[in-house]
């Protein structure tokens, strides 16, 4: 052996280690996990029709979302407007193509930054501990002990209203929940030898954070922020539909589910179809979320 | 043979619930170049710790009290445990080679990029001829295909061939020291012995010096020049590989190899006597020598006097014991 290993050439060893193990692509297992149930590849088709729907609106939508025509107002459905008009006579089916925009921009931007702040804050904590970790932990206890709707409803009432200030006030109430779950896995990752391997070659704290700790923590992470795109919207359709959300001409679904309630009885397509989308949305992304988890949780590795 | 590490009294703390625990409790030791040294001891009694406590990775409730690791002119405890100045040091000059192959890798990062992460990290290599240089390590530590086999996970590798990406790693930036931490234990005795000739082979090689840390006496005979005895936190017994066996004079060395079967034992049938007792709990320890109550020569004044400072009983061969055993045994 040692003269194979003086020459450096290959070595193979007598008892069999030399045959490697068939390759296995981790990325194909994933998707091939992820695909063979039918429920996610539903949920994953209509994130995907409504991602598209976003980006091409104005291909889709047959009117301006927010042109009014007082002389077809309140109309049930017909070839001009497949889903009627609202009680300025807009086009309920545009204004739903629009919404989708709105509701993936706030969707994803307040996730987005919840996550990137919680995740920092969390890595934070776990990784120094000590003072560090108990002011950033008493800081989310003191964010948690708050109900999420009355913080979103304090910070969007005080501040009125508007696209960034919803996306500020859902996001702000999502960060306790992610610094708490990255610190959670963060300090059980920290516990693994390569952490303290990494440590022995000489890593500094970012750099462990950020290539040793971060990567393992981040399936669990994942799902968790699939499925926040969908509360998030959930949560923003709840503030428009009180009225301090996004502010109209704006379609948002959840304010327009607001406005078609008062004509529930006689056309109840206004709020009906807003309210399908949104639990369209909701469903989508989390069984999403749900198909992640399964595919990269190597605790179900083999069970499904 | 010029020295490389010098470790003077030593003290490594750990403030738990209980009390204090004085894992090490003031030992010194030293490494010379291209030496390989062996750490011998039972579980517990702070031979990990030791090694930690020179590479300042002890973390809380852990301190190092007290103590000077000298190396390369420069005392390492007076530099700050995360700073630049230890940073520089791990890894490039004194690596280490952990016991659960298993777990010591990032499962989520390729073999290629852990180990091109050290040399750029530093040796500034470009990730293409890190890229080249990490095959040409694994190549070393003989991976079989390792031009393809660098791109694969740590789980698409078995325990002793991860174990020989560890050693790859621990080498790749010519280090001065290797720290091996009880490095075979989690894997086979026919991988055991491939990896410590792949690692004797390696070390002389490059004129490293090695520390193996076990608890495994035939690891130590074959393979460790010196080697140096430990328990409950302090070095009993030292001094040269022959000089340990063939003529151990600590009561606690001369139990240990009583208690292990010899190959080529003159006389044959000898029955394996075992050390009675268990070791100490290193909380509230007595003041008197800890291996006292296990001691099958301890005489009366062992009981009054503290813990015997290390006497030497030969060249090189040192024993922190009052009992001449000799011509007792």
């Amino acid at each position: 052996m040692s003269d194979d290993v003086k020459n450096g050439a290959p070595h193979v060893d007598a008892i069999g280690e030399a045959t490697a193990p068939p390759k296995a692509n981790e990325f194909k297992r994933i998707v091939r996990v992820f695909f063979g149930r039918k429920l996610y590849v539903i949920g994953f088709v209509i994130v995907v029709i409504l991602i598209l729907t976003a980006i091409f609106a104005p291909l889709i939508a047959t009117h301006d979302p927010y042109s009014c025509d007082l002389a077809h107002k309140l109309e049930q459905p017909n070839k001009a407007h497949w889903l009627g008009t609202d009680s300025t006579g807009r086009d309920t089916y545009s204004r739903i193509i629009y919404g989708s925009q709105i509701s993936l921009l706030i969707g994803f931007s307040a996730v987005f930054g919840s996550a990137v702040v919680g995740m920092l804050m969390g890595l934070a904590a776990a990784y120094f501990g000590g003072w560090v970790f108990a002011l950033i932990m008493r800081f989310t206890d003191a964010l948690m002990a708050l109900p999420g709707i009355i913080l979103v409803l304090l910070i969007a009432g005080l501040a009125g209203g508007g696209i960034t200030v919803v996306i500020f006030a859902l996001g702000f109430g999502g960060i306790a929940g992610q610094c708490r779950m990255m610190c959670g896995l963060a300090l059980s990752v920290k516990q693994n030898d390569y952490v303290l391997a990494g440590r022995a070659m000489g890593m500094s704290s970012w750099r462990m954070m950020l290539t040793q700790i971060f990567p393992n923590a981040f399936p669990p992470i994942m799902v968790g922020i699939t499925m926040g795109i969908g509360a998030v919207v959930l949560g923003e359709a709840g503030l428009s539909f009180l009225g301090i959300g996004v502010m109209p001409p704006v379609p948002s679904w959840g304010g327009m589910v607001n406005s078609g309630q008062r004509y529930l009885l006689k056309n109840p397509l206004l709020s009906l179809a807003p309210g399908v989308a949104i639990m369209l949305l909701v469903f989508g992304f989390n069984m999403v979320g749900d198909g992640i988890r399964d595919a990269v949780d190597p605790k179900l590795r083999g069970v499904i | 043979m010029s020295v490389v590490l010098d470790v003077e009294n030593l003290k490594t703390h750990f403030h738990t619930e209980y009390g204090l625990v004085k894992a090490v409790d003031g030992i010194s030791f030293n490494i010379d170049q291209g030496e390989i040294i062996g750490l011998v001891g039972e579980s517990g009694c702070g031979k990990s710790v030791s090694i930690l406590s020179v590479m300042q990775l002890i973390q809380t409730p852990g301190e190092i009290v007290d103590g000077k690791v000298m190396f390369e002119g420069n005392d390492l405890l007076q530099h700050e445990a995360n700073g630049p100045e230890m940073r520089a040091i791990r890894g490039r000059k004194m690596t280490m080679i952990f016991q659960e192959p298993m777990t010591s890798l990032n499962p989520v990062l390729t073999i290629c990029r852990q180990m091109t992460e050290i040399l750029e990290l530093h040796l500034d290599m470009d990730r293409h001829s890190a890229r080249e240089r990490a095959i040409e390590l694994l190549r070393m530590v003989g991976v079989p295909d390792a031009a393809s086999r660098v791109d694969d996970y740590p789980h698409q590798f078995s325990g002793g061939m991860r174990q020989r990406v560890m050693i790859a790693m621990a080498i790749s930036c010519n280090p001065m020291i290797i720290f091996a931490d009880e490095p075979t234990t989690a894997v086979d005795v026919t991988t055991q012995a491939q990896l410590l000739e792949l690692m004797k082979d390696l070390v002389t090689r490059l004129n490293t010096s090695l520390v193996i840390v076990t608890h495994n006496l035939g690891v130590v005979a074959r393979y460790a020049q010196r080697i140096y005895v430990m328990y409950a936190g302090r070095i009993v017994e030292s001094g040269l590989a022959e000089d340990i066996f063939d003529n151990p004079q600590h009561p606690y060395t001369v139990g240990l190899l009583n208690s292990v079967p010899r190959l080529g034992e003159k006389r044959g049938g000898r029955k394996l006597v075992p050390i009675y007792g268990l070791p100490p709990n290193l909380i509230d320890m007595p003041p008197t020598c800890a291996f006292l109550p296990r001691c099958t020569y301890k005489t009366e004044k062992c009981g009054k006097e503290p813990w015997p400072a290390l006497r030497q009983v030969g060249d090189n061969h040192y024993i922190s014991c009052y009992v001449d055993i000799r011509g007792k045994q």
